[in-house]
């Protein structure tokens, strides 16, 4: 039944991805010149990806739906970029990465993937420097590391808390370099709406003009998806306004699979939600967690001001249960604890639903050492406190002064409240070794595929994905495919697979201006957002997961008689934009509730409360669910369900422990 | 402590780049001081849309200051009366309540306005193009700590690099200079001996592509610099006019 052929390379895992890059296919600079690539989405994996390969003289189209592609949501990533360069001589290694990637997954990703993953992260750095990304440097002139969570090296490169932009802006003037040499031609303002495939392959997109409304057919002798992350499924998350699954989930009905999609990563360290008005959530970095405690107080329902709290009456929950990661355990695990205090009635704040992230034993930490430095023997208590926050500031300030402007409040002062929220999907679109999809030609690469962060993502590790897909792996593997294509000339976009496709598309269009109901697109992302957060969020059980499939599709009827859109179809109308992500979203959750479902077992994001240890950890179950959901879609609301079994070779599953 | 606001908005709705814009104004009740400006614009337009009228266009992305997306001149000042913040992160405990509340586009005729509040900043992905960056096809790199910078000029680079490309500093000018975007990129580069190589040519590319824009020029007032969430410096601009000028003093 299953058409799932990974294709990983034969051999040893620390050779294959060197012997298949000395041996995979190649094309020869003149065929280059005629073979034609189409890149949806501007962020880390596209921006990166559209440059290289257009450096190699592939003809190379960019498409984004901001209006410039340096806007993509890569650029909000903050705290940093892991890579195995062992510059802090801690024992760091490409096997340690490897590993902590696939433990930190909680054994759910392949092993083939990850390990060249971690092969690569090395020459993102070299590359990124080279381009003049500034990273933070140590005043030898070197780069500085820092520690992030699942590690116990000191591997994340940094730039402040605004890694994601600087890394970003390396790739964007990469991009922008082969757009004013002519071989990349840009599309801003332009939303990819169907894949137009023919004779099974992927051969071109449907684009609308989001400015004029115009329908635009675009052929391509292949299709990059590099479209982020389905967060926004929750309504609130971390993600930007315009993040959407609409690309990846036009693909997976025109045929690719979509893997592992209830996987999701709820963040541990993000500003809590204010109020009904909230459009969406903020992270604090990671980061943070590295000199930040977090605690809650040990008495339920203590309505003290943090500061009046003492030391002893304080409940260092992650310390007190994970004494060998304590502040930097994993994500998964920091989330769920976190939920547990709250439920449990330790929370704290207005709303109870929020946990205190402290910096005041870190300054008085940083000040001592800063008076050491200096030669000073009896600093005041006023002077450490003032060395301590200027440390502080250099390495977070950027952190503290966004947390000031949305609560008002001055973490320097009191400690700052958090909570979790959606912030990153490991499932996505079901790729091979090569990144292609389940359909011929198309490819998915950054956080729109399922493949290196099994059932978790360890911090600083998006970004190191998202750049490896675009500038280490497809520059080889789109080989694989287009060598064969070579022979295929430019297809005509008045043929009649795209005038097909062009008119699903504007039929859509039509359809949904024309509902002409009383709810507003909103109101029904809401909606959703609320049925998934409560039932599909950070715990879920069967029960739960088959009310919320039955509310889901009542919704979706709702959304489909009820929606009102205002405005034109020719014209800038964000309204109808929202409303076609929305649509696609509520059919998204839906596989979200199957898959999660399915899933009779917890692993990393995905907790179903039936199957926990005693002490409230995941509890997986290897013999039955080592394997990647991927699932094809038949028709609305009807998904089959196929199984890539996950061999580990070279790891040991165990039980995962950070205690 | 959240409080409640009514306010008197005056918005710039303008229906495309072809017809002439005019103000119209709205009433809003009930704000939360806890909004952030652009949650109550979407107050605002979802009671537009239920009330059958096209809901207020303008440009926002990651609502977290970053993205370099939105982009609103309030009462006078692009993103409005705080410093160092972009307009989502503007929160509405900064106005009082009754308060009368202008809104309106970029104005700069490099950036025409597309609908409402959305401009058209293509021209700083031009200047970009033109110059903004490290010729260096990927694969080239050496190991990066082959390279020790200082952690001075890093960090000044780092500062310019932190521009997020909005353009507020060409809506706070008179003349509508692109001068500190322009600028800030040249700065980066010139203070990384990566970018050292090119510096000369990118100077005089990127300068060009920015008056070929129809940007105006600098003429000293600061208002960019004091107008910039990111807090970006006109010292770049007294770097880009060295650069610039060495360039083209020593060009062949």
């Amino acid at each position: 039944m299953t058409k799932l052929d990974a294709k990983i390379p034969e051999g040893a895992l620390a050779d294959k991805w060197t012997k298949y890059r000395s041996s995979v296919s190649l094309v020869n600079p003149a065929n280059k010149r005629s073979l034609e690539i189409i890149v949806v989405g501007s962020g880390l994996a596209g921006a990166s990806a559209a440059a290289s390969l257009a450096e190699l003289g592939y003809k190379v189209k960019v498409f984004c739906f901001q209006d410039s592609p340096r806007r993509a949501h890569s650029i909000a990533a903050q705290g940093g970029i892991n890579a195995a360069k062992n510059y802090q001589n801690d024992g760091d290694s490409v096997y340690r990465l490897f590993y902590d990637t696939i433990k930190g997954g909680d054994y759910r990703a392949r092993e083939a993937n990850v390990h060249r993953l971690a092969e690569v992260s090395g020459s993102i750095i070299d590359q990124c420097v080279a381009q003049g990304v500034p990273f933070a440097r140590e005043y030898g002139g070197l780069l500085s590391n820092r520690s992030f969570g699942g590690t116990q090296v000191q591997r994340t490169f940094y730039a402040a808390g605004q890694t994601g932009q600087q890394l970003l802006l390396g790739a964007y003037s990469a991009l922008q370099r082969q757009v004013g040499m002519g071989n990349v031609k840009m599309y801003t303002r332009h939303e990819m709406l169907d894949v137009v495939t023919i004779d099974g392959k992927a051969r071109g997109i449907i684009a609308r003009d989001s400015v004029t409304g115009a329908l635009e057919r675009h052929f391509g002798h292949a299709v990059l998806l590099c479209t982020g992350g389905y967060g926004n499924v929750f309504y609130l998350s971390t993600n930007a306004m315009g993040s959407n699954v609409t690309a990846a989930w036009k693909a997976h009905k025109k045929g690719a699979f979509f893997a592992n999609p209830c996987y999701t990563q709820i963040h541990p360290t993000c500003i809590p939600v204010s109020g009904d008005h909230q459009s969406k959530l903020t992270l604090m970095s990671e980061s943070l967690r590295n000199d930040g405690r977090i605690w809650v107080p040990k008495k339920q329902n203590d309505n003290r001001k943090a500061n009046e709290i003492p030391e002893d009456e304080r409940d260092y929950y992650l310390e007190r249960r994970y004494p060998a990661f304590g502040n930097l355990v994993p994500r998964d695990i920091a989330s769920r604890a976190a939920k547990e205090r709250c439920d449990a009635g330790y929370g704290v704040g207005t709303s109870k639903m929020a946990v205190y992230l402290d910096y005041a034993a870190a300054i008085i930490r940083y000040g001592k050492a800063e008076a050491n430095k200096n030669n000073m023997h009896n600093p005041s208590d006023e002077e450490i406190q003032a060395m301590g926050k200027a440390v502080v500031k250099e390495k977070y300030g950027n952190l503290f002064d966004m947390y000031k402007q949305i609560t008002g409040e001055d973490p320097y002062e009191v400690p700052m409240r958090i909570y979790p929220a959606v912030h990153y999907t490991m499932g996505g679109l079901w790729v091979d070794y090569n990144l292609m999809t389940t359909v011929p030609g198309l490819y998915a690469l950054g956080e729109a595929n399922f493949s290196d962060h099994g059932a978790n993502r360890l911090g600083a590790s998006a970004l190191m994905q998202g750049l490896a897909d675009g500038y280490f792996v497809i520059p080889y593997t789109i080989g694989a495919y287009l060598a064969s294509e070579i022979r295929t000339p430019a297809i005509s976009t008045d043929s009649e697979d795209f005038v097909a496709a062009e008119k699903a598309v504007r039929d859509r269009l039509e359809t949904l201006m024309n509902i002409k109901g009383t709810k507003p697109v909103d109101y029904f992302h809401k909606r959703l957002g609320k049925i998934m957060w409560d039932e599909c969020g950070m715990a879920r059980n069967a029960e739960g997961l088959k009310a919320s499939i039955k509310e889901i599709q009542a919704l979706q009827k709702e959304f489909w008689s009820d929606v009102k859109i205002p405005g034109e179809i020719d014209n800038l109308n964000p309204e109808l934009e929202k409303a076609g992500r929305v649509a696609d979203f509520l059919e998204l959750g839906e596989l979200m509730c199957i898959d999660a479902l399915d899933r009779n077992e917890s692993c990393g994001g995905h907790f179903r409360t039936e199957y926990q240890t005693e002490d409230g950890e995941a509890l997986r179950d290897d013999e039955k669910y080592a394997y990647v959901a991927a699932w094809e879609y038949e028709k609305q609301s009807t998904f089959k369900l196929h199984k890539e079994e996950l061999k580990y070779e070279n790891i040991k599953i165990a039980q995962r422990s950070y205690k | 402590m959240e409080g409640h606001l009514n306010l008197t908005l005056k918005i710039w709705r303008q229906k495309n780049a072809n017809v002439a814009g005019k103000f119209e104004t709205y009433q809003v009740s009930g704000i939360s001081t806890d909004m952030s400006f652009l949650e109550m614009i979407d107050v605002l337009n979802n009671r537009l849309i239920e009330e059958g009228d096209d809901p207020v266009a303008f440009d926002h992305d990651c609502r977290e200051g970053i993205c370099g997306m939105c982009s609103m001149y309030i009462n006078g000042r692009p993103h409005g009366p705080n410093r160092g913040v972009t307009t989502c992160q503007l929160h509405m405990r900064s106005f009082q309540d009754g308060e009368t509340i202008t809104v309106e586009p970029w104005r700069a005729s490099a950036f025409p306005v597309i609908k409402d509040l959305v401009v058209n900043r293509s021209a700083f992905d031009r200047i970009i193009a033109a110059g903004g960056f490290v010729s260096v096809n990927t694969g080239n790199a050496q190991d990066a700590n082959n390279l020790p910078i200082p952690k001075e000029d890093a960090d000044e680079a780092f500062a310019a690099a932190a521009c997020i490309g909005c353009g507020a500093c060409v809506a706070a000018c008179k003349n509508a200079s692109a001068m500190l975007f322009t600028s800030a990129k040249i700065s980066q580069l010139a203070l990384l001996p990566q970018g050292k190589v090119e510096a000369a040519n990118r100077a005089q590319a990127m300068v060009a592509q920015m008056d070929e824009e129809g940007f105006g020029a600098c003429s000293n007032t600061g208002a960019c610099e004091a107008e910039c969430p990111k807090g970006i410096s006109i010292e770049n601009i007294a770097r880009m006019n060295r650069e610039y000028f060495s360039a083209t003093f020593s060009s062949k």
